[in-house]
């Protein structure tokens, strides 16, 4: 990662599942290593089930505290077919990380519409360096559903060059103590599921 | 050390450094969170929630009054319902220094319309700051707060959602108290506008604006970035933001108060470039005031009036294409996902006995708008905040036995207290057959569990009235009141047609608390389940539109069944409220065991 250039990240994902957190405690990792950063959500309805967008960006100086179409380096996703609504975000060099879930929206649940077949293997024959992680399962085994997001960030931490220490010492900083222990195993697992 | 700070959290840290000693708001999106941040962080605050922008203008202006910095904070739409006291407020003038925050939303992200803040500005004849970040934020309410002492004046603080919700890094100062003496003055030539003394004062106002035209012109946040002179682009805001972001070589002439404008300042900067650009979102505000100094400009011929702008919009604006190489998009259908009424939302379950009756519902401003959407597509209007109550009455009066019995107007708890009482005021005086709705989930919730005078609590959770509605609505003369519990939904159904029957105002208070509030819960959260074999797939538990059920198809016909699929509840996602099994034709929706 060059020294000039801006790195920008995107998180996205449906309301409720710690996509704002993720991207706030990213926010700091990255100011913490020196970085200007900016960041910028639309919340409001966040809690109501709804789409929902992060974005992170850090360098060294950052405008726009919103990423230009295509320019996304990487795509964090908590859920399938959100990955699609954001997809043109990415840059065609840029890294998809994307969790196997399925949460339906109104229109699928009620019966309406169908929910998209094939949606990852469409992201890989776009995207081949994609990487889908079962996000539930290992946070299930982790013992608590809600580090999900936090899960994520381990992996997406091992497209950065911010050092491990940075995250751990910033999710200490940013989390009830009782949910500390936890969250950094849910980092570390992450971490280790990404590729060397 | 420099801490990441949301524009919101910046501007409630200029208001505690900068020495704001009293500090009121109604919650609208996106500008709730700067006195929540204000409630939490900083005591040396007096900080309170208004039941509306209006009163909380009010308030702000007396502190002032009586020598205190000031802050009131509202969305967009806020300034409208604080219109009346702010243009006055301008005739007055001030004593200790004040800000009014108003939170544009371009794009309409959480808003019914997207009103351009600057023009209140201009209309109300007062000076508007903008900033561009979070650092911007918090220094200019300093600037702000001394601009409006220096020139006796309010002062427009003009945020927008990409401010308000963007974090960037901010240096942390000192708190500095004010410098006026506090106390009751005597001044009624400056404070009473009786038509004499409001004539001398009109004259001073427009004096006022010029002198501060003219400090405009050395005002540091005005600022000029020479580059590449081909073109020069004035700006504020984000939109500086983009457009730096897009032609970092360009020159700039950055605003950072966009009303009144630096006239000698522009004129000295458009005759350094070839082409003058004006990149701002929604109205032409700058690029006419602009034009009208005779000078040539381009700005919204490019970037449109509407929505909000974004550095591709702008980039394929000005040069026809995005220089991004995007990895391009997946072409399938996506089905939309649009924000739903939480699993255990007491509105669900109103609006599913209210769509039983098959009424035409007048409605309001809160979660409860989301029950226009599908499935329950029980909303007919959303006007504005406490609107529904007056269009109900006018449409019963008018239409008579048309709308007899066939139209209700529901509106919130929070909503009834921000501007609701007035028409239901209106209601009992003039009459008329409507029903009201007053949907009591005990807290402001579509921007997050505020607050209310119904509430009990106030911002700092100090104990605090709780306004009785039904002793309200007796107050005001009703004679049918009527409360219920809206997770009886036969119950509440039967209520409604008992109410549309009868030929007098009628007021039916369906109170429980908000799903998502951990005090004064009636959930069980304990979650329903279906039986599998009992369930004929009718739907009706679906058609509620709750979350934490879905409708599972069947491929292959079953045995001696007629049904297409059967429905199914989410575990993790039911609290157990009961609105399906109320609504289940079958006996198919037990608790779990």
């Amino acid at each position: 990662m060059s020294q000039d250039r801006v790195y920008n990240v995107l998180i996205v994902g449906v309301g409720g599942q710690g996509i704002i957190l993720a991207s706030d405690v990213l926010g700091k990792v990255a100011a913490k290593h020196g970085y200007d950063v900016k960041k910028n959500e639309i919340h409001g309805m966040a809690q109501r089930g709804g789409s929902v967008s992060s974005h992170v960006r850090f360098g060294k100086t950052v405008r726009s505290p919103i990423i230009k179409m295509g320019e996304a380096d990487i795509l964090l996703s908590f859920e399938q077919i959100e990955t699609l609504r954001y997809f043109p975000f990415l840059s065609v060099k840029g890294q998809v990380v994307v969790n196997n879930q399925k949460i339906l929206p109104p229109s699928v649940f009620t019966g309406q519409q169908e929910y998209p077949q094939d949606v990852l293997e469409r992201i890989k024959t776009k995207a081949p360096s994609a990487i889908v992680v079962d996000g539930e399962s290992v946070a299930a085994k982790i013992g608590n559903l809600r580090v999900l997001n936090v899960i994520f960030l381990g992996v997406l931490s091992k497209f950065l060059d911010i050092p491990a220490e940075t995250y751990e010492k910033t999710l200490k900083e940013s989390l009830k103590p009782k949910l500390v222990d936890i969250n950094l195993k849910a980092f570390n697992e992450g971490r280790s599921m990404a590729p060397a | 050390m420099k801490e990441l700070l949301s524009g919101n959290e910046a501007i409630a840290r200029g208001a505690y450094e900068y020495g704001v000693r009293l500090a009121s708001a109604y919650p609208g999106t996106p500008s709730t969170e700067i006195l929540e941040y204000i409630g939490e962080r900083y005591p040396e605050i007096i900080a309170g929630w208004a039941p509306n922008e209006k009163v909380a203008l009010e308030v702000v202006a007396g502190a002032s009054y009586g020598g205190s910095r000031t802050l009131a904070a509202m969305k967009h739409v806020g300034l409208n319902v604080a219109a009346d006291p702010f243009m006055t407020l301008s005739y007055t003038g001030i004593n200790g220094g004040l800000v009014i925050v108003v939170c544009d939303d371009p794009e309409m992200h959480s808003s019914q319309n997207e009103q351009d803040t600057r023009n209140y500005a201009k209309f109300g004849k007062v000076p508007c700051l903008e900033p561009s970040d979070s650092q911007e934020a918090k220094d200019m309410i300093g600037e702000a707060l001394e601009i409006s002492e220096q020139f006796d004046t309010p002062v427009i603080f003009r945020s927008s959602t990409r401010i308000s919700h963007s974090m960037s890094l901010v240096e942390l100062a000192e708190r500095k108290e004010g410098k006026r003496e506090l106390g009751l003055k005597k001044d009624p030539v400056k404070y009473v506008m009786l038509p004499a003394m409001a004539r001398k004062k009109h004259p001073l106002v427009e004096q006022r604006l010029k002198d501060v035209a003219a400090f405009a012109e050395s005002f540091p946040y005005n600022k000029v970035i020479m580059g590449d002179t081909s073109v020069g682009i004035i700006s504020s805001g984000v939109a500086f933001q983009y457009a730096y972001e897009v032609m970092p070589k360009a020159s700039f002439l950055k605003l950072g108060m966009v009303w009144p404008l630096p006239e000698k300042m522009i004129r000295d900067f458009s005759s350094k470039v070839d082409k003058l650009l004006v990149i701002e979102e929604l109205d032409p505000f700058l690029e006419e005031a602009i034009r009208l100094m005779g000078i040539s400009v381009e700005g919204k011929n490019l970037t449109g009036r509407c929505g909000e702008l974004s550095p591709e919009k702008l980039e394929i604006a000005i040069t026809g294409k995005s220089s991004a190489k995007s990895i391009g998009s997946i072409d399938i259908e996506l089905p939309m996902r649009p924000p739903n009424m939480c699993p255990g939302c007491p509105h669900r379950a109103t609006f599913t006995a209210l769509k039983k009756n098959k009424v035409y519902v007048a409605g309001d401003i809160g979660c409860y708008t989301l029950g226009a959407l599908p499935p329950l597509g029980m909303l007919d209007n959303c006007l504005c905040m406490g609107a529904g109550i007056g269009i109900a009455s006018g449409l019963a009066r008018t239409l008579k036995d048309v709308a007899g019995g066939k139209a209700v107007a529901v509106i919130g708890d929070s909503t009834l207290f921000h501007s609701g009482m007035t028409p239901l005021l209106e209601l009992a005086y003039n009459g008329g057959h409507s029903t009201v709705l007053i949907l009591d989930n005990r807290i402001t919730a579509m921007t997050g569990a505020q607050h209310h005078p119904g509430t009990g609590f106030t911002l700092r959770e100090e104990p605090s009235v709780n306004v009785s509605v039904e002793k309200l609505c007796e107050s005001f003369g009703l004679k049918r009141v009527k409360t219920v519990n809206p997770y009886k939904i036969k119950e509440l159904e039967k209520t409604i047609k008992e109410e549309l029957e009868v030929s007098e105002p009628s007021v039916i208070i369906a109170r429980a608390p908000c799903a998502l509030l951990k005090t004064g819960r009636v959930l069980p959260d304990k979650p329903f389940r279906i039986k599998q074999d009992v369930c004929t797939g009718c739907k009706s538990c679906i058609n509620t539109g709750c979350p934490a059920l879905e409708f599972v198809k069947i491929d292959l016909p079953e045995k001696g069944k007629k049904r297409k699929g059967f429905s199914r509840i989410n575990a993790a996602l039911c609290v157990g409220c009961g609105t399906c099994q109320e609504v289940c034709k079958f006996d198919a929706i037990e608790e779990a065991s």
